[in-house]
Parts: C-alpha cells; sequence; structure tokens
C-alpha cells in the first residue's frame, strides 16, 4: 500500500495542467513515475473512485480527481458509499482515524 | 497603526460552487454576512488583508507540510480549482511583499514559520475574498495552518500565532486587517458530506466571540474528529483570530447549516481592542 503515492499523483494533477495534459494523453507515463501497487493502479484508470476512497484517499484531493474525470458532485458522493459497501471500511489515511 | 479589523468565516467551495442548490433564503442571508463584513474591512480602512487560511493541498503537502506558513509573493493567482466547479473566475491577486517580510519576521520571535513567494489561492482563500475583496485589489497576505494532514499543530500554538501576528501587525505602519477562513463542524468530501453538528458550532461560535480561550483550546483532535468531523481541524484558523483579538468579544452576523454548501455557514467579527 502507497497511500503516499497515490495522493501525491493526484496532488499533481490537481495543481499542474502540464501534468494533467500529460495524464489525459498518456496516462502510463505519469503513472510510471509513482511507486504504485496494481489495486492503485486499477483504482486510479478506472477510475474507481469508491476504491479510492477506502484506500485512504483524502476527499480534498479526490473531489478533484472525480471532477476531472467528469463526475457531478452527487455522484462523486455516491462513488464513495458505493466504495465502502463494495471494499469495506477505509484502510487507511485520515478517516481512519477512529475507524468507521 | 493597531490592528483595524478582524473576523472569521467560512470558505467552502460550495458556497459560489453550488449556489443555485441552496435555500435561497439562507444563501442570500450568508451573502449578505460576507457584504456586512466587507463593507466593515471597507469602514475600518484597512491596507492590507490578512486570510489565515486552511488549505486543502493546493500549495503544501506530504513532502514538506509546514505547520504554519505566510505569503511573501508580488502577486498570486488563484482559483487553483476548475473555474466552472467553484464558481469563481481565475485572477491575479496583489500581494504585499514589503508587508510579509516585517510580518514574519517579527512573528519569528514568537513562532517558526515558513514563508513562500509562490502561491496559488484554492477555495479556502478565493471563496473569502470572492465575498470580501470583489475587484481583487486589496493587496492580500496569505497565511496557512495546517488543519489537512497530521500531525497538526496543537490549538494553543494556533492561539499563540495569533498573539504573535497581532503584535506584528500592530508593530507596521499600515493599518491591516484580518479573517480567519474555515470551517467548524464539517465532513467535507466525504459520503458524510452536507453533515452539520449545529449544536456543536453554536457552543463553539459563543467560546470564539466571547474569546474563552480555556474553552477554545480544549478540543483534543479526537474529540474534534468525533464530533465535528475531520473539517473540524479547521477551527484552528478562528483560535489564531481569538488569540489575535484576546480580551475582546465579538458578534455572529450569520450562521445557519447549509448541507449542500457543507459546513455550517459562518461570517463572524470581533471588537479589536
Amino acid at each position: 500500500m502507497s497511500l503516499y503515492h497515490v495522493q501525491k499523483l493526484l496532488y499533481q494533477l490537481n495543481r499542474d495542467e502540464v501534468i494533467r495534459a500529460q495524464f489525459t494523453n498518456d496516462m502510463d507515463s505519469v503513472l510510471a513515475g509513482y511507486d504504485l501497487t496494481e489495486e492503485e493502479l486499477t483504482a486510479i484508470r478506472a477510475p474507481d473512485i469508491g476504491l479510492l476512497y477506502v484506500l485512504g484517499v483524502n476527499g480534498q484531493l479526490l473531489m478533484h480527481y472525480a471532477a476531472l474525470k467528469k463526475f457531478e458532485w452527487d455522484d462523486y458522493l455516491q462513488a464513495m458509499r458505493d466504495g465502502v459497501a463494495e471494499h469495506g471500511p477505509v484502510r487507511d489515511g485520515i478517516y481512519a482515524m477512529v475507524g468507521e | 497603526m493597531p490592528l483595524v479589523f478582524a473576523g472569521a468565516c467560512s470558505h467552502a467551495p460550495g458556497i459560489t460552487g453550488r449556489a443555485d442548490r441552496a435555500d435561497p433564503v439562507l444563501r442570500d442571508g450568508l451573502y449578505e454576512g460576507f457584504d456586512r463584513m466587507r463593507r466593515a474591512i471597507e469602514e475600518s480602512g484597512a491596507e492590507a488583508l490578512v486570510v489565515i487560511g486552511a488549505e486543502h493541498f493546493a500549495n503544501f503537502f506530504m513532502n514538506n507540510m509546514p505547520a504554519f506558513c505566510i505569503g511573501m509573493g508580488e502577486t498570486y493567482t488563484g482559483p487553483i480549482e476548475d473555474e466552472a466547479w467553484l464558481g469563481i473566475k481565475r485572477t491575479q491577486i496583489p500581494g504585499t511583499p514589503d508587508l510579509s517580510r516585517r510580518l514574519i519576521t517579527n512573528i519569528m520571535n514568537e513562532i517558526d514559520v515558513a514563508y513562500a513567494e509562490e502561491w496559488q489561492f484554492d477555495h479556502g482563500i478565493m471563496v473569502p475574498l470572492h465575498f470580501l475583496t470583489p475587484r481583487y485589489d486589496m493587496p492580500v497576505i496569505p497565511v496557512n495552518i495546517n488543519c489537512q494532514g497530521p500531525p497538526l499543530a496543537p490549538l494553543h500554538r494556533a492561539w499563540k500565532f495569533g498573539k504573535a501576528l497581532r503584535v506584528a501587525c500592530d508593530a507596521a505602519p499600515e493599518k491591516i486587517a484580518i479573517v480567519g477562513a474555515g470551517g467548524i463542524s464539517h465532513w467535507p468530501a466525504t459520503p458524510d458530506s452536507g453533515k452539520i453538528n449545529e449544536e456543536w458550532d453554536r457552543q463553539f461560535l459563543d467560546r470564539f466571540i466571547n474569546n474563552r480561550r480555556r474553552e477554545l483550546l480544549s478540543y483534543t483532535d479526537e474529540e474534534t474528529y468525533r464530533d465535528a468531523g475531520q473539517g473540524g481541524f479547521e477551527i484552528r484558523t478562528f483560535i489564531a483570530v481569538a488569540g489575535a483579538t484576546e480580551g475582546a468579544t465579538g458578534e455572529v452576523l450569520f450562521y445557519a447549516p447549509i448541507p449542500i454548501f457543507a459546513v455550517g455557514c459562518t461570517v463572524a467579527t470581533m471588537n479589536v481592542i
């Protein structure tokens, strides 16, 4: 599990339009720069917003990735709820602070 | 000149980005509260506005996370977010690097702060500026208190930071306004978005406007997370303002839970003494 790298990728995508453009045109070339597990790569590529939430990604990063992937606000919230239903409680990060 | 204005307000992105989905009576009441704050800042004669924000991984990340950071740029840009998503057009905001440098130098007598000559404002600063300096013509000094990535500065350090900021402002010839921009209880950007603990908020605001130091500093992060969500960590922005106005009282100009804005929306001012 490399939550730090997942979150760093989303941080860079959110703040750097050059990386964002590269990610859109050639996702794998961007992903190669981060130490990510197969599960994380799958969640990012799909994108599986619910799984990213369960993996522990902070919503302040995740909501912008969801918007980049054209999720409307209500769909973003529902995707996280669906993720918990499918994958179980949040495993890491700030939302695992006191458990689910 | 001494500090000429102090207040605190919400910064949630839904306030501008999802404005059309809110109860219009509550939304317009909030906007009127912001407008009262804007007029009070203008009437104070403030020449610069210090916004004590709690940004959300726009400039600071866990690779190098300062507990406290102050901007020292000639200009800033914002919002970093998609313009349509936030409902605010991207623009340049003037800084005042000479004043920033003097404030930072003075504050460092008490608190070790980082500084930044580049800063892309996210909603944490842009939403307040959208209402308080809508022409973006007042020099702004951004301050960030890390409220997102623990470990976080303890509350008593946020208070002490506010006190040090006050001393620094009072030593400057410029008239300075400060605004804390953060949420009270909220669970932003999570499946619980829209949940608001109104009772907790009202108790916190009562402590804030009556400047009850001991009670304001009594919250543990575990209690705050349980009762006020992860967004509750942003009370550090209010507590810094309370430290800067130690001994004063204030007034809540507006408070109402607005779920689609995902926070108990607040506008409050402190009497600067």
